[in-house]
């Protein structure tokens, strides 16, 4: 069942100049992403800083107001509802079913709650008022993020950040959502907190269900919850794919020098990498034809004129590079 | 590594005294760097890492300080100093202090100033160090700046560091760093703000100014991949100590500190299975005012024994080069 559906999302910022605040140009945030996410499954979205991964999260989430494009949501009821036009009070009775979890689970409890107020929250504002209720549900969901109960009635500035991002978790699932975003949920960890919590996400969605929408810098922890990956540069998502296709087998010169550059804690595999040349191109004023022709080594003239666009070709697997089919690129080994 | 090294830590206890209790930041740390080689320096955070390179370069801050230990630099013209015994703020240590050893921080936006340009930055940089004329200064500058993969540095030297991307910017602190030639380089977490694909491009600049200059560097990082990418040699710490030492091969491929393998174990890879969990380590690291008596890992220790609660394994050589600190190998009865 498809849970989210997003279909040619946009988001462009104003960008403005001078005192009287004149619109000279745009930020193209996001421009022109497409993907959809099923039930039980996790899509990562990667690529370098600014690319535009936390706009298009905000998008879904409806933080933000899309500048166009659809976003199929369905509800509890089953029904596909798009609620990129929804006005503020169309929208609260969907905010339960898709929560969020934060980078810095620190800034995101408040200091002056208990763990008990803070996971219980959520129920309140939405109308569970019987105590004895709210309480149960609040010990079932620290079981569930595998928190001792003893902590229930701490506060969080007494908790590592590994325990309150455990915390973040057993809020955000309070209202049984459907669709959980993560924005580098796990990136200020340290390695082996990071490691429990990528497995208590990976065992909660097992469990529950969960559609997973991961966005994520990390190409090795990507690795290791997505079912699906869509990489994006300048605003658009060059390749979409299973996870084991992107990574054995890239088809966008853009995911192959991604690749290239992640370490490996091998010293035995020191590999000669792809040093991409240069800054990722401003979303401002992006270069013309395809957005990375300025950093591929395969670029063609051609490549500077045609934008190329995201197409099929294999099954499940879409890049957006006009040479797609003649590269022959390489991937990490096959694990 | 028959040679000399350039920089000794001797038994570095550096502590921070709070009202309410003492932090034992670094609680006996010992290591080598060469020229030529880089040293990696692993661990998770609050281990002592980053207090290490602040006390090699005497800029601990209150209320720390160094208890007691040696730091032994080798110095240009030969002989050898203890910088522990110099004054933080003494004409020597202000010469050392990125003349001799040089320091690249994670975040170049807070070392660099937002008031002057990065030129300006620069060349106060190679007066402090050294007797030039002011074009001749300029010139050194620029050519840094070019050195360190700068483009256009003749108009760039004039920009300010706001204006520039975060990989640029952490080029012209390497450029700052390297700008009185020093001997040795200590980066702390050089590229953990950057993207992977700006990281690449970082690290392959270190390695390059390694060789051409024969620098000793000391990379500080979390990051294993980095550490395996970089490292002639590693140093693993848990609270303020190493708990192993050694050829970066044997630290991967033969790591034998029950600390250093469940790290190994716990670290996600682009060559795992998707969807596969990830080992864990049990427990998290203790409070600072709540160290472990014995063994510091004795709580989180898939092997300890008996004695692991009481007794601090002292260290133990168990190869060339490669030393852990572990009753595993100790000949203590368990
Ligand atoms: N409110 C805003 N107004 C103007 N521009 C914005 C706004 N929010 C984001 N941008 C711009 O949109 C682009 C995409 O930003 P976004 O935060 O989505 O990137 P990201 O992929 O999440 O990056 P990171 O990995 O650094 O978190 C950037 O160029 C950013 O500067
Ligand atoms: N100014 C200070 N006052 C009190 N304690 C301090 C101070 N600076 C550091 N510490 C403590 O010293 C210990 C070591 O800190 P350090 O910054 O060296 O860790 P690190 O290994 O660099 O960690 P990270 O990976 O997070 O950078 C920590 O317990 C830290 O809380
Ligand atoms: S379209 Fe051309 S420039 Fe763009 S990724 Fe493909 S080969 Fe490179
Ligand atoms: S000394 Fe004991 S507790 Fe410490 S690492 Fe070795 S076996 Fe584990
Ligand atoms: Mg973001
Ligand atoms: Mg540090």
């Amino acid at each position: 069942m498809t849970v989210l559906d997003v279909r040619h999302l946009r988001k462009h910022f104003p960008l403005r100049r001078g005192l009287l605040g004149r619109t000279a140009g745009y930020v193209k945030a996001v421009d022109d992403v497409s993907f959809s996410i099923e039930a039980g499954e996790t899509l990562s979205l990667v690529g370098e800083s600014g690319c535009g991964k936390t706009t298009t999260s905000r998008c879904i989430l409806r933080a933000i107001r899309p500048s166009s494009g659809e976003i199929l949501f369905r509800t509890g009821t089953g029904e596909q509802v798009d609620v990129a036009p929804l006005e503020k009070k169309q929208l609260r009775p969907l905010r339960r079913q898709m929560q969020m979890i934060f980078q810095d689970p620190f800034s995101s409890l408040n200091p002056r709650m208990t763990i008990s107020e803070i996971i219980g929250e959520p129920m309140l504002v939405n109308g569970m008022t019987d105590t004895t209720i709210r309480n149960k549900r609040v010990a079932d969901l620290l079981e569930l993020v595998q928190l001792p109960s003893a902590y229930l009635n701490r506060f969080p500035h007494a908790f590592s950040g590994g325990q309150r991002q455990r915390i973040g978790i057993a809020r955000a699932l309070a209202l049984n959502p459907s669709l959980i975003v993560a924005d580098e949920p796990v990136s200020a960890l340290d390695v082996s907190v990071q490691a429990q919590i990528v497995n208590l996400m990976l065992d909660l969605q097992d469990r529950l269900g969960l559609a997973y929408l991961f966005v994520a810098h990390d190409l090795s922890v990507v690795k290791h919850v997505s079912h699906r990956v869509a990489v994006m540069y300048v605003g658009r998502i060059v390749e979409i794919a299973p996870t084991t296709g992107l990574f054995n087998t890239p088809r966008h010169p853009y995911t192959e020098a991604l690749l290239s550059a992640v370490p490996v804690p091998d010293p035995r595999r020191r590999a000669q990498r792809i040093v991409l040349e240069g800054d990722v191109a401003d979303p401002s004023n992006p270069p013309s034809g395809c957005h990375f022709h300025p950093r591929c080594q395969y670029a063609t003239d051609q490549c500077r004129i045609e934008t190329p666009a995201l197409r099929e070709i294999a099954p499940g697997h879409s890049v957006r590079c006009l040479r797609a089919e003649e590269l022959s690129l390489v991937g990490v080994p096959a694990a | 590594m028959a040679d000399e090294p350039i920089l000794s830590v001797r038994d570095l206890h550096t502590h921070f005294f709070a009202d309410e209790g003492v932090v034992r930041a670094v609680d006996g740390t010992s290591f080598d760097l060469h020229s030529g080689r880089t040293l990696g320096i692993v661990g998770e955070s609050g281990c002592g890492k980053s207090v290490t390179a602040k006390s090699i370069l005497r800029i601990v801050e209150r209320p720390g300080r160094i208890v007691s230990g040696q730091i032994m630099l080798r110095r240009q013209n030969g002989s050898t100093v203890d910088l522990t015994t110099l004054p933080t703020d003494g004409r020597e240590m202000r010469s050392i202090r990125g003349g001799e050893i040089g320091l690249v921080f994670q975040e170049p936006m807070s070392s660099l100033s937002a008031f002057h340009t990065i030129g300006n930055q620069l060349m106060e940089g190679i007066r402090l160090h050294k007797d030039l004329s002011k074009r001749a200064i300029r010139e050194q500058a620029i050519e840094l700046l070019n050195m360190v993969g700068i483009p256009r540095p003749a108009q760039r030297i004039d920009s300010y560091s706001f204006e520039l991307s975060g990989g640029l910017r952490q080029r012209v602190m390497i450029a700052m760093a390297l700008a009185a030639e020093p001997r040795v380089l200590i980066a702390d977490e050089p590229t953990t703000a950057l993207d992977v694909t700006t990281q690449a491009q970082i690290l392959d600049l270190i390695r390059r100014l390694q060789q051409e200059r024969d620098l000793a560097v000391m990379l500080i990082t979390h990051d294993m991949g980095v550490i395996a990418e970089m490292a002639d040699d590693v140093v693993v710490m848990y609270l303020g100590k190493e708990v192993e030492k050694g050829p970066v091969d044997e630290i991967f491929h033969a790591p034998r500190h029950p600390y250093t393998q469940s790290l190994l174990r716990s670290i996600p890879s682009v060559l795992a299975e998707p969807r596969s969990r990830l080992a864990t380590i049990t427990g998290s690291i203790p409070h600072p005012f709540a160290r472990p008596g014995g063994c510091p890992f004795h709580p989180r220790c898939p092997d300890r024994h008996d004695v692991c609660e009481i007794i601090v394994p002292a260290e133990v050589v168990i190869g060339e080069n490669h030393v852990t600190a572990c009753h595993l190998y100790t000949k203590v009865p368990a």
